[in-house]
């Protein structure tokens, strides 16, 4: 029994070591990368920090960029809009993703600590409203009508307080966590600042929510367009109306902002004297705006118009003189 | 006159060794029921993520596609992190522990200190995130390293260390102790010659439960900002990094099914990673406290 344990103990540990090893020798298949080549190695380090929306952008641009500069050290840290615009104020990091504007309190924190930055837009996000897949009855809500559910009454809400020909049942409601940029332009756009359904289902994981609305006839809710576009065969997705008629969140609408109001721009903020102080720096954010739309299209968002982009290089090639 | 009832007894006895084997069955319902659901975690998280497991999951940093994420940065970060948090948090919490139970008079002073540290048990891990970012990050500018991680998971694993290793020393019988000191050795000597060696394994057992609760933390990282990706490795205490409990999270959060099964194949190394220590503390155990 003893030696048993021992020699399934040794075998363990001779086995971490195999792995220790394997991953020792740098596995050197790095991608030949894009666009870009500015032909010289550069070395240092770049901190992002910031919305976790914008994080998957943000990890495939370091993911290509590290293969084209293996020297330079990216690291994207999830901290969360706001919470990402502490870490920048305090001048931890030279980009901050955000998945709404800054705010005027953001603004004058950064101007206290005397940082300037330059805002550069990286996607477009589709909010998208959806309902269980057995749901009937909806096809399309108006602005209107979105307000009239989301919006707290005191009383719990059913599905005939919004149309009369809906049926008597309890609307449930899923909603993503109010530290979440997400539901920061929710807020905005559709609550106006009023309190949301007392008893809607908060969750920071949007794939809670979506696991909640697919298991729930009476559900609804709202993410980003990448977890719809993720999981399109267990949900239904509701056109909304904002008096042009009905949209569908696609690529196409949420591109060319026929999708309102609930098509959101996603930010990072580049602190100005990164740019002219760090080459790399520099450098990244340039690849980061050369190489956005396409990477963004990959990880589930969809790509801004191109004269975006050029407006953004345009800001940056500004600052690095 | 009989001092036993045998018609009574054996009236009763039916209903007794009925209620017996009711409440047998349901104290092993309770032993299976933990069993159960560990049972199906594992079998949910091995169907999912035996897939993904293979040498290119270690050598390959995380990645937007799926098929090429891999853990190697947070697999050598965890590594690094527990290279650092062991001697850091083994050395504060021994010799605490050596002082209190050795030294230092049992006045209010140490009675105060004894509750505090068990206080400290029981505080949630994301306050010594904090304490972390005001004290490691921010003010002593270690900034987002490996050494501030470590400093903070120490302080964190640091009341469990410390009770173990006073619950070892004085676990060492007094006569050892006496023995020693009347061959004319002096307290010191006696300390690391007699007591710690015979309560190295408590200490050991201890340290490593500790280590392995260090490891599967994630929440004061996150508020250390600790970054989710990076694609390079850390060469000293003071470069940044990450560990697998973040990349874990990172990866069950995304949209697309095919990350829900990397996250279990990273999962997998976690649990590995922890069930080897956690077999070394109970092989440490076993093999060395026999010997007093």
């Amino acid at each position: 029994m003893k030696s048993f344990k021992f020699m399934a103990l040794t075998a363990m540990m001779s086995g971490v070591m195999a792995f220790t090893a394997a991953c020792g020798s740098d596995g050197s298949s790095e991608k030949n990368g894009g666009a870009a080549d500015s032909g010289k190695q550069l070395s240092g380090n770049v901190a992002v920090d910031g919305s976790s929306t914008v994080f998957p952008i943000m990890e495939a641009i370091s993911e290509e960029y590290m293969a084209e500069q293996p020297e330079v050290k990216v690291s994207v840290g999830v901290k969360g809009t706001g919470g990402g615009f502490e870490k920048f104020i305090a001048g931890e990091t030279d980009m901050s993703n955000a998945s709404r504007p800054i705010k005027d309190e953001e603004k004058a924190g950064l101007e206290k600590a005397g940082i300037e930055y330059t805002e550069l837009k990286l996607a477009f996000d589709g909010l998208s409203v959806v309902v269980n897949k057995e749901n009937d009855f909806i096809d399309h809500l108006t602005v209107d009508e979105l307000k009239k559910l989301w919006v707290d009454t005191g009383k719990p809400k059913k599905w005939s307080d919004i149309r009369p020909e809906w049926p008597k049942e309890e609307i449930k409601f899923y909603s993503p966590g109010t530290d979440s940029g997400t539901y920061d332009y929710f807020n905005e756009v559709i609550l106006e600042e009023q309190p949301i359904v007392s008893n809607a289902t908060l969750s920071e994981d949007d794939n809670q929510l979506v696991k909640g609305i697919s298991g729930d006839k009476n559900a609804i809710g709202f993410f980003g367009f990448a977890y719809y576009d993720a999981n399109k065969e267990n949900l239904k997705i509701v056109k909304i109306d904002n008096g042009k008629g009905p949209v569908e969140p696609t690529h196409e609408t949420i591109k060319s902002g026929e999708y309102e109001p609930l098509s959101r721009p996603l930010f990072t903020y580049v602190a100005n004297k990164s740019i002219s102080d760090k080459e790399q720096v520099s450098d990244f954010a340039e690849f980061a705006i050369e190489n956005a739309g396409e990477l963004a299209e990959e990880v589930g968002y969809v790509k801004l118009p191109e004269e975006e982009y050029k407006k953004d290089l345009e800001k940056l090639k500004e600052l690095q003189k | 006159m009989k001092l036993i009832n045998e018609e009574i007894v054996a009236k009763r006895m039916p209903t007794r060794l009925a209620i017996n084997s009711i409440l047998k069955g349901v104290f092993f319902l309770a032993t299976i029921f933990g069993l159960l659901v560990l049972g199906v975690l594992l079998y949910r998280i091995f169907t999912q993520g035996f897939g993904n497991l293979d040498l290119s999951f270690f050598q390959n940093f995380a990645s937007r596609k799926p098929e090429e994420a891999g853990v190697k940065a947070a697999f050598i970060g965890t590594i690094w992190l527990m290279a650092t948090v062991a001697p850091i948090s083994l050395f504060l919490g021994v010799g605490t522990a050596i002082y209190l139970e050795e030294y230092a008079r049992k006045n209010r002073f140490t009675i105060f200190i004894q509750v505090n540290i068990s206080n400290l048990a029981g505080v949630p891990s994301i306050v010594f995130g904090l304490l972390g970012l005001t004290i490691f990050v921010r003010a002593l500018a270690l900034d987002r390293s490996v050494l501030a991680a470590a400093l903070t998971m120490s302080l964190l694993i640091l009341p469990v260390i410390i009770v173990a290793s006073q619950e070892a020393i004085r676990s060492v019988p007094k006569e050892m102790r006496e023995a020693s000191y009347g061959l004319g050795a002096t307290k010191w000597q006696t300390i690391i010659k007699v007591v710690l060696p015979a309560a190295i394994p408590g200490i050991l057992t201890g340290g490593i439960l500790a280590l392995s609760r260090a490891i599967g933390e994630t929440a004061p990282l996150v508020v250390l900002g600790i970054p989710m990706f990076i694609a390079f490795l850390p060469r000293t205490v003071f470069d940044t990094f990450t560990v697998l409990p973040m990349q874990i999270y990172n990866w069950t959060s995304r949209p697309q099914e095919e990350f829900q099964h990397v996250a279990a194949a990273g999962i997998i190394v976690l649990l590995v990673l922890l069930i080897i220590m956690n077999s070394i503390a109970v092989f440490i155990r076993n093999k060395f406290q026999k010997r007093y």
